[in-house]
């Protein structure tokens, strides 16, 4: 893919949020986007950021990510966005990511806030390690569930059949159609987008979210006994037990407690 | 694959059959039932031949939204993503409004001026003078319409009534040639008698779909999730097997895909026959096969639809070498096995001495010859088709063992062969696009007669059809260069004269000589044999392979080019007169799908702009034409004395023509449109079906718009749209294409013909069924068609008597061998070029391409290829690269990892994005038979940009 200019607009824009990232960075000068400079929970960040709270203290906001991308799908946040001012970030139902084979945006981050080993597999770039976020079907909008024949996010998705399934089902209300319905794999979908961005409705019924806001977490004293990978989770395990109401006192306590058992 | 698993163990949620199912009574919600502010109406989707029945609201005199009709047999109130878009079609922002026309500063045509704005007069105008230009100069044909299969019915007819009775010219030809003539001819010199005997119903009671060419899940949505639904509901027992060469979503429900090289599935057919013959000889249906079929073949030597003159000027110099093996091909390895039962082998020059062109101003042999043999000729022909050679000739995927594609094969023959599997074959653009098309059809039908699966209920070859009304207009209406409607052909006498009585005009107007076909019309504007042309509901410039040498010879030859159509799209851009047209649902219409079910539907709301229907334009402008300019001799190249006229020349009829009470200045507007019997239909404002819907022809609009005399057009008074179904189903009466009247069709959902006492047709030939077939008398079926029945009698070498069998109520078992295409991958060129569809997008764009919804999801068209093809050039996934043939190149970006996927060796590139042209690099090449483009195959190279 030939690198493009950068656009004048948008190099003015990249300009002025590195700007402004900088001089917010010191001296708070414009405290009405106070805010901003917080960790964002709802930011889409580039492919391999570190963790939204570390991210925020290490990126410097030099826009070499933006810079580096092909498809014009990163920017630095400006006052407004709503989002820490000066941090790239991208907006999949604009521009998603294209899910590069060389993840440029990655190794050109001079502080880590992009980390490389987070999207390689034995030293090579790996696009389906990038996991920016997850993937989320509105199945009340979503006109595949009406029974339409849609699947364009199936489609449009890089990794085909694999982070985004289609679930067959029989429409009993025609007797004589099948449901084709997308269902999101989280644990493959890389959070790019373009199924955000080929959907078809006025909102998009399939839009990505942060993993912090779109994924769940099950506890690792419990591994699938079917799935060899799963075991991964116990690193680290400890196994913390907390109390309940009912184990809060000590046991004598509890024991010498009568209450009004008799 | 997990999915197929789920599939399997999916426990089988209704093992009922679904037809017969009612609709619950909330949704059978009345067309008529007013609802607050917007009003309900039947019509059918616009976009493929599927058939799906809409329901559209309309408020202020604006489409405002549709559903999917609950009450519609095809689809049951659901719809695809590009019907879901229906309401959105007709609103596109750069929306044709006014006739535009290429003029110098003073506002005079000038072929290098730009388009302005002009009035339906002057557009009127610049038609008469350049059409009697060319009439005058080269007699009727020198004038060419490309005609549609998106016609509505009434369209296409009337479009065919002016130019064949009005003008005595057979220059027209649908898009529709690309996409189905393959079948046509197939179904006619199988059948004698065009479009397919089965119907959708098919699906629910089968037990194995077998999808030949033909990626469903994109292409036929609803008849996929049909498809779908069937294999849910039974699991264990529906097998489903996808064939094709390049892996595509289809594949993604399929027990069994088999990926096979480019123009190989000849070979398979064949191997499928000799497991039948050879291994299995308990699988033939011997009843069947004995009482109700023949075993025939034809010539081999036909060429591949190219120039005759293989050093015509125009060609390129890159071109000549794929232009020669019109005249002659050094034959493969795989061709010396298979041709070997012709005395020939490998290495050996086949001379084309059967092309059926005009070579040195004589006829060419014949291509469509075909005689009758002997079962064990016919047994003898397949005899190299075993599992090694076939999977030496079609083994698509190099990375596939040997091992792995024959067990393939033998899945796939057993689903045939197998007594009590009940199988369908469907196809489309993969076995139709085909340089030997007609034979691939045939062939389907070979196997299904072998073992008696044909037109019973959920078994039979089944021909899909790609757009809209390719069945119900192109095909019945018959807008093709040589046919009339119903399955009448202009070379008949006895098909014209029944033509003349019902259209009545004097006998011999109709001109017996075959018109140009679609490509033809291109290459005829190309040498300056027609000067003039009309692009009706079609995008001729951008969906004709081979592209730069057509719109070079738009732009720089004399002639004059007009396009109607509702977006400035390629075609637009390179005529010299663009006529807005009113859309879909801004006009009264029919269209009929693949099942042979004709919908009807009324005008919803007046057209954009200064729009108005392709009929209204052919009505107005067959008021500028008197009789006498156009019924008086003509000159007509190729006419012969035998057909009854005199060597190269129509007769005067203008005598005749006075007898039957016209004057010679009566114009063809009075004669053929607006005589007395079309008055009589009158159109009733309040009573159904007219109600209190618009019709613009024949009541004017608040518009007014300015008609071709410069008034105000108030409508011609009767019912036009009413009058041409009427006199139009004449035709089809009483000769096995019935049609029930007009108010009917705006009463139901569509009716599949034969109609005949108010019943409609599931499956054709099969006495239980089809009204035809029981009066025939014949047995338990009667293949009844006409055409072709009469054929002589030879072995695999050819004719040994002359003396012609009939053939009544029995069909062909056609054996046709395996041959190479036209163009293959060699050491510069090393990459096969498929292009073809994707879901989003219908045709040319010029209507998706303008919903934004659908321009997101899918905003340009991708060069679809393998990953490691990718990474040998040295490409990306998303570089931009050149895909180069020896016609032209166009710019894509690399896709490696899409919905289609492509094995070493081949690509594939869809033809919906004007900007990604990819027609100028396709071939030209089409079916000698049936004269349908091949966009499935030629040899390109690839390289970085």
């Amino acid at each position: 893919m030939k690198k493009q200019e950068l656009g004048g607009r948008r190099h003015f824009l990249l300009s002025m949020a590195r700007g402004l990232g900088l001089s917010a960075m010191g001296a708070l000068v414009w405290s009405a986007y106070i805010d901003e400079i917080k960790a964002s929970p709802l930011v889409l960040r580039p492919p391999g950021a570190l963790d939204e709270d570390e991210f925020i203290k290490s990126c410097i906001k030099c826009g070499l990510c933006v810079e580096a991308c092909p498809y014009d799908t990163l920017f630095l946040a400006a006052p407004g966005d709503n989002k820490p001012i000066g941090t790239p970030f991208f907006t999949p139902r604009d521009v998603p990511c294209y899910m590069c084979e060389d993840i440029p945006c990655v190794p050109v981050c001079p502080t880590g806030s992009l980390v490389e080993d987070y999207v390689k597999t034995d030293g090579e770039f790996d696009i389906k390690k990038i996991d920016i976020g997850k993937a989320v079907v509105d199945t009340s909008s979503c006109i595949a569930y009406w029974g339409i024949q849609c699947d364009a996010c199936y489609r449009a998705c890089p990794l085909l059949d694999e982070a985004i399934k289609l679930e067959y089902s029989s429409n009993e209300r025609t007797g004589k159609h099948a449901f084709l319905k997308p269902i999101v794999d989280m644990e493959v979908c890389t959070g790019c987008g373009l199924c955000e961005r080929a959907c078809i409705t006025d909102k998009p019924a399939i839009y990505v979210l942060p993993n912090e806001i779109a994924l769940g977490k099950a506890g690792s004293h419990y591994i699938k006994g079917w799935d060899k990978d799963d075991e991964k989770r116990l690193k680290g395990a400890k196994n913390e037990v907390k109390t309940t109401d009912l184990s809060s006192k000590s046991v004598l306590d509890s024991l010498n407690d009568d209450g009004d058992l008799y | 694959m997990q999915r197929r698993e789920f599939l399997k163990s999916a426990a089988a949620a209704s093992a009922a059959s679904a037809i017969g199912m009612t609709i619950p009574a909330d949704a059978q919600a009345s067309a008529a039932a007013a609802q607050s502010d917007w009003r309900w109406d039947k019509a059918a989707c616009r976009f493929c031949g599927t058939g799906c029945g809409i329901m559209i609201a309309t408020k202020e005199d604006r489409i405002v939204a549709v559903k999917g009709d609950p009450a519609a047999p095809v689809n049951r109130g659901l719809n695809c993503i590009k019907g879901y878009f229906n309401a959105k079609i007709m609103y596109g922002a750069d929306r044709l409004t006014q006739p535009l026309l290429r003029v110098d500063s003073k506002g005079n045509f000038d072929k290098n001026g730009k388009f302005a704005p002009i009035t339906w007069k002057r557009a009127f105008d610049e038609m008469e003078v350049h059409m009697k230009s060319a009439l005058k100069e080269l007699g009727p044909t020198g004038i060419g319409i490309f005609a549609s299969g998106q016609y509505t019915v009434q369209e296409g007819y009337v479009a065919s009534k002016f130019i064949k009775a009005g003008l005595r010219s057979n220059n027209i030809d649908p898009n529709a040639r690309h996409c189905m003539a393959s079948a046509v001819a197939g179904f006619i010199q199988t059948f004698g008698i065009d479009e397919p005997s089965g119907c959708y119903d098919d699906i629910e009671l089968t037990d194995t779909v077998v999808s030949w060419g033909s990626n469903m899940a994109e292409m036929h949505p609803i008849l996929w999730s049909r498809v779908t639904d069937r294999k849910l509901t039974s699991p264990q027992k529906t097998k489903v097997i996808v064939l094709s060469t390049f892996k595509h979503r289809t594949m993604d429900l399929a027990d069994t895909e088999i990926i096979f090289k480019p123009n190989s599935d000849l070979a398979l057919w064949n191997y499928i026959a000799r497991e039948i013959v050879y291994n299995n000889p308990d699988s033939i249906d011997w009843d069947f096969v004995n009482k109700y079929t023949v075993f025939a073949t034809g010539n081999v030597d036909i060429g591949y639809g190219l120039r005759e003159d293989i050093k015509h000027p125009k060609y390129g110099e890159k071109e000549l070498d794929t232009a020669a093996k019109q005249d002659h091909k050094v034959l493969s390895k795989a061709e010396g096995t298979s041709l070997a039962y012709l005395g020939y082998k490998e290495g050996d020059t086949m001379k084309m001495n059967n092309t059926g062109g005009m070579k040195n101003g004589k006829k060419n042999g014949n291509q469509k010859a075909h005689w009758q043999i002997s079962f064990e000729d016919f047994k003898k022909a397949l005899e190299p088709y075993d599992a090694d050679y076939t999977t030496s000739v079609s083994k698509g995927d190099p990375d596939e063992s040997d091992e792995s594609f024959k067990a393939k094969l033998k899945e796939l023959a057993s689903v045939y062969i197998e007594k009590g599997r009940k199988v369908v074959s469907f196809w489309t653009m993969g076995m139709n696009q085909h340089t030997r098309g007609t034979w691939v059809n045939e062939q389907s039908y070979m196997v299904h007669f072998l073992v008696g699966k044909q037109s019973l209920p959920g078994s039979g070859a089944f021909s899909l059809t790609g757009q809209p009304s390719a069945c119900g207009t192109a095909r019945e209406v018959g807008t093709f260069s040589h046919r009339l409607p119903s399955d009448l052909v202009v070379f008949n006498p006895k098909h014209r004269e029944i033509s003349e009585k019902i259209w009545k005009v004097p006998h011999n107007t109709l001109n017996p000589k075959v018109g140009s076909h679609i490509m033809q019309i291109h290459r005829d504007l190309e040498d300056g044999k027609i000067k003039f042309a009309w692009v009706n509901v079609c995008n001729a410039y951008q969906d004709s392979a081979n592209a730069e040498h057509w719109i070079k010879a738009a732009r720089q030859m004399d002639n004059f080019i007009v396009t109607s159509d509702g977006y400035p799209g390629i075609s637009a851009k390179v005529s010299d007169l663009i006529l807005p047209s009113a859309m879909i649902y801004e006009k009264w219409g029919a269209y009929g799908n693949a099942e042979r079910r004709t919908q009807h539907w009324r005008q919803q709301v007046t057209p954009v702009g200064d729009s108005m229907s392709d009929l209204w334009q052919y009505t107005e402008l067959s008021k500028r034409f008197t009789l006498k300019e156009v019924w008086g001799e003509q000159k007509v190249p190729g006419v012969k004395a035998k057909d009854g006229y005199e060597e190269g020349k129509l007769p005067d009829v203008l005598a005749e023509a006075k007898k039957m009470g016209y004057s010679e200045d009566d114009t063809l507007f009075d004669v053929l449109f607006a005589n007395d019997e079309a008055k009589s239909f009158k159109y009733e404002a309040g009573v159904f079906p007219a109600d209190n819907y618009q019709n613009s022809e024949v009541i004017g609009d608040k518009r007014n718009v300015m008609g071709e005399d410069g008034k105000p057009f108030k409508g011609y008074g009767f019912f036009i749209q009413k009058y041409v179904w009427e006199e139009y189903r004449k035709f089809g009466a009483g000769r096995g294409h019935d049609y029930a009247d007009f108010d009917t069709y705006h009463r139901v959902r569509g009716l599949k013909w034969p109609v005949v006492d108010g019943k409609e047709t599931q499956w054709r030939f099969n006495s239980k069924y089809d009204p035809y077939a029981k009066k025939a008398n014949f047995g338990d079926f009667a293949f009844y068609g006409h055409a072709l029945k009469a054929i002589p009698q030879g072995d695999l070498k050819g004719v040994t008597n002359k003396e012609k069998i009939h053939l009544a109520n029995k069909a062909k078992i056609f054996f046709r061998p395996y041959v190479d295409t036209t163009e293959m991958p060699d050491k510069e060129y090393d990459t096969w070029l498929s292009t073809g569809r994707v879901l989003e997008h219908w045709h040319s764009g010029t209507m998706t391409m303008r919903v934004p919804e659908l321009f997101r999801a899918v905003p340009e068209a991708l060069c679809y290829m393998h990953p490691q093809d990718a990474k040998d050039k040295g490409f990306k996934q998303g570089s931009s690269i050149w895909v180069e043939s020896r016609r032209g190149k166009v710019k894509a970006h690399v896709e490696t990892r899409g919905r289609n996927r492509p094995p070493r060796g081949l690509v594939f590139v869809p033809w919906f994005d004007e900007k990604v042209f990819i027609n100028k690099v396709c071939l030209d090449h089409t079916c000698p038979i049936s004269k349908q483009t091949d966009y499935k195959k030629c040899a390109v190279k690839l390289y970085a940009v």
